[in-house]
């Protein structure tokens, strides 16, 4: 896909964690660009960052200075209520662990950004069911998480992050429980379902395996931007 | 949000019956123990409940409650009924002695003692005189028995403690002072405080059982004319007579007042009060803690997506509203099946629930699930939703 507008800009981003002498500042000055239409990757050794960034960026933490515009909206200055709304409204969230809710059944976990978003909760799970089998788990749509594998169980995960439509998705490791071969089928899905010319997707790995699906790579190392490469050439297996 | 709120909060069982039991359990013993308390302190007062007719009790000033009584002179009689404001005034007698169970005529009995209250009416009025007898098979019984020589009328709890398994029937005899007292009819009174039988009989029959005193008048029973205030007539009294006279009502509230601050009663019933709600807090709100410690990746992931506190907040008050009024009602259920268990036995008889102690109780389960949910939403405030992340 080609990148025609920026979904993410970060200049001269810093966080600091602690006070005082234990001051920690992990971000170290960021300036970096997303674009929209592109499967992002961010990678790099553990506790270089990334997940601070992703977190910024998906106005989960605030920053220590600089500034961060998502989506036209300057978030490094919203407030926290303002946020959260945003959130609700243009970010869907895929996580490493799934974290669905044990007691509902796939397609209500799918449902629930709808759910919470306002929609009635019928509608709303007539509508997850819909992505839920574009996702490949039409047979599936009843079963409790305990009852799905890690790979089924990651695809609910995306049917949720996806389910109302929001313009940024962010994936924190999405691949690290998943066996290889369940690895290549969630980023093949997140490429397929995910990748939408008005719609950014960051994913955070450490999953070599999967680089070959990054539209644009963004290296990172001791809170610092090392490298951009936007290719999909880089990597893989 | 409501309903992903109970689908957590039902997803795992075990927890969820766990704060439902600690609910149940907590506001169970509350009440069971508040009821059984005023119960017993309703009991102190059953006599002077029992006694409808008059308005007013006149009795020695230093009277602090029913069962202590110091005779009055039978002047003290005609000195009251002189007052303004009295209808009519009679005398009563109450007194515990010593009844034997006669062996003559009765092969079941071992001659065995109890003590009993004996209540002394007016001879010519029976004022004070137990509402219902109970029907005996065979028999027309009747108040008006009590003008018989020696005769006597037994409560129904009374019969049963001194005559254990026997039917109703009358003709049994005791031996009260030295003197025969026969049986001649069985009544429904209020349960005594002490558990002891109730014996009526006319007020000059009493004289004859009870124990030789100078005096032995108990109280003057009072009824005001028509129209006048009791509360005036029983100021009126004490100024003409310097006797401490008191309306029913008044009566009631100074003998529950005398339980209330001369005796352990309210403060073991009061204890047992605090730990049952001790626990209750404690079991509700440890296993609701950890229930939302569990589910802090959920609720983290929730706040993610874009929930707001306010949202967390309610989810969790929610939750906790559900397991309250699920536990109330249990316990309401359980305590319901308690007394209508024990509404036949005599010794528990006249132990209910009040509506009072409903409401008392529903405030508390208000009290323990609002402590249950502040550790949890505490916890939920404070998370930052990008824990979901780590």
């Amino acid at each position: 896909m080609i990148a025609t507008e920026v979904a993410v800009a970060c200049r001269n981003v810093t966080k600091d964690f602690g006070e005082g002498d234990t001051r920690v500042r992990v971000l170290q000055g960021i300036d970096v660009e997303v674009a929209l239409g592109e499967m992002t990757l961010l990678v790099g050794p553990s506790g270089c960052g990334k997940t601070t960034l992703i977190s910024i960026i998906a106005g989960l933490l605030d920053v220590s200075g600089g500034e961060v515009d998502v989506l036209g909206e300057r978030i490094s200055q919203m407030s926290g209520s303002k946020k959260t709304r945003f959130r609700l409204k243009n970010v869907g969230f895929v996580f490493q662990q799934y974290n669905l809710l044990p007691a509902l059944t796939a397609a209500e976990n799918a449902a629930v950004p709808l759910i919470v978003a306002g929609m009635a909760r019928s509608k709303a799970v007539v509508r997850a069911k819909e992505v839920l089998t574009h996702v490949g788990l039409g047979s599936r749509l009843n079963a409790l998480p305990t009852q799905l594998s890690g790979g089924q169980q990651q695809r609910v995960a995306i049917a949720r992050a996806i389910v109302h439509e929001p313009r940024l998705l962010v994936c924190d490791e999405p691949t690290a429980a998943l066996d290889a071969k369940s690895g290549q089928t969630v980023l093949e899905l997140l490429k397929e379902t995910a990748c939408r010319p008005d719609r950014a997707v960051i994913v955070v790995t450490h999953d070599n395996r999967v680089f070959h699906f990054a539209d644009r790579m963004i290296t990172m190392a001791d809170g610092r931007i090392e490298s951009v490469s936007a290719s999909n050439t880089e990597g893989g297996e | 949000m409501t309903w992903i709120a109970l689908k957590m909060l039902t997803g795992d069982r075990a927890k969820y019956f766990g704060i439902i039991f600690g609910v149940t359990f907590a506001s169970l013993l509350i009440a069971h123990q508040i009821s059984i308390f005023v119960s017993i302190m309703a009991r102190t007062t059953s006599q002077i409940r029992d006694v409808r007719e008059p308005d007013i009790w006149v009795m020695d000033p230093k009277v602090r409650y029913l069962d202590e009584v110091f005779s009055l002179s039978e002047m003290d009689l005609q000195r009251v009924r002189g007052v303004t404001g009295v209808e009519w005034a009679v005398k009563m007698f109450k007194g515990t002695v010593r009844a034997r169970l006669a062996g003559g005529n009765d092969p079941t009995s071992k001659g065995d003692f109890r003590s009993v209250v004996l209540m002394g009416l007016d001879d010519a009025s029976l004022i004070g005189a137990p509402r219902e007898l109970l029907p005996i098979p065979g028999v027309e019984c009747s108040l008006s028995d009590l003008k018989k020589p020696d005769s006597v009328i037994i409560d129904e709890a009374g019969y049963s403690y001194l005559f254990p398994g026997q039917p109703h029937r009358i003709g049994q005899t005791l031996e009260i002072n030295d003197r025969r007292a026969l049986l001649v009819g069985i009544c429904k009174a209020g349960s005594p405080f002490q558990s002891m039988p109730i014996v009526y009989t006319r007020y000059s029959q009493a004289m004859n059982f009870a124990p030789p005193e100078r005096r032995l008048l108990s109280f003057i029973l009072v009824q005001s004319t028509p129209g006048s205030s009791p509360e005036k007539v029983c100021e009126l009294i004490a100024e003409q007579t310097d006797l401490q006279a008191l309306t029913r009502q008044q009566f009631m509230d100074k003998t529950i007042g005398f339980y209330l601050t001369s005796t352990g009663i309210p403060v073991n019933f009061g204890i047992t009060v605090l730990l049952g709600f001790v626990v209750g807090v404690a079991i509700a709100g440890q296993t609701f803690y950890l229930f939302t410690i569990e589910n802090l990746k959920q609720f983290g992931a929730l706040k993610a997506m874009g929930v707001s506190n306010w949202r967390i907040v309610g989810m969790i008050l929610t939750q906790a509203c559900v397991v309250g009024v699920i536990g109330y009602c249990l316990r309401m259920g359980l305590a319901a099946a308690f007394f209508e268990s024990t509404k036949n036995s005599i010794a528990l008889a006249g132990f209910f629930m009040r509506w009072q102690v409903m409401v008392g109780t529903a405030a508390a389960v208000i009290v323990i699930v609002i402590l249950s949910s502040l550790l949890s939403i505490r916890k939920v405030l404070v998370l930052e939703p990008a824990e979901v992340f780590r």
